[in-house]
């Protein structure tokens, strides 16, 4: 029986341990839970915030078909994926994926399988807000990610 | 008409988040979708000068640039995602 993946996104932040308990609670069938956050880093304080914009609908449905691949490749028992947009200041969640599966090493594959396809396919932008109070350029994609995302094909 | 949506660096070289328009029956494939808008403007030319680098969602699915349009009700204008 397939699980059905939490698939959230959301302006406000996000608690990792009420997420970690609501995936686990009722499900003993879990042996391992792998817990991924992605956080604004202040790039050698020069970065005041990331703005993060989205393509509403196809973010949440593009996510969603990403939870499935993973559920189905990797047996997982829990998954949850939350994306944060909007402005999201130095030091704060940006992403939260936790897989939850019976052995560890289809949880930890079933994570990293999620954000190496959601940096790549989910529709998320990131701009750069300088410390100085400048906006700067987009973020631009990089190859590294692709290739990342392309080993599991 | 066939409504069109922008985000990122496409968005504000473009000027505007959105748009409905009505497509000459020249505009078959996603390719010829944008080669159109090329024509629109200067800032449409500038948005979209490198179309190797732009991605496209037809009703929120990514397609390619040589799938055709159909009667796609959203189609969805960007540059590669960026996201996680």
């Amino acid at each position: 029986m397939s699980i059905s993946p939490t698939i959230r996104v959301q302006r406000e932040d996000f608690d990792l341990q009420a997420e970690i308990d609501a995936l686990s609670k009722g499900n003993p069938g879990i042996g391992a839970i792998v817990t991924f956050s992605g956080l604004c880093r202040d790039e050698g304080g020069t970065l005041a915030a990331l703005e993060l914009e989205h393509y509403p609908g196809m973010a949440e449905a593009e996510m969603t078909r990403i939870a499935a691949m993973a559920i189905g490749r990797f047996k997982l028992v829990g998954l949850t994926a939350i994306h944060r947009y909007g402005k999201i200041a130095a030091g704060e969640n940006i992403v939260l994926v936790i897989a939850a599966a019976p052995h560890r090493q289809a949880a930890f594959d079933g994570a990293n399988f999620v954000m190496d396809y959601l940096k790549t396919s989910a529709p998320f932008w990131k701009k750069e807000h300088g410390k100085d109070g400048q906006e700067r350029e987009w973020i631009e994609a990089k190859d590294v990610d692709d290739t990342a995302r392309d080993k599991w094909k | 008409m066939t409504k069109l949506v922008y985000f990122a660096w496409v968005r504000e070289r473009i000027g505007k988040a959105e748009e409905e328009i009505t497509l000459p029956s020249s505009v078959v494939t996603v390719a010829d979708l944008l080669n159109h808008l090329k024509t629109m403007g200067e800032e449409y030319e500038t948005a979209l000068q490198f179309p190797d680098v732009i991605r496209v969602a037809i009703d929120q699915e990514h397609v390619e640039h040589d799938e055709p349009i159909g009667d796609a009700r959203e189609i969805g204008i960007f540059p590669p995602m960026t996201g996680g």
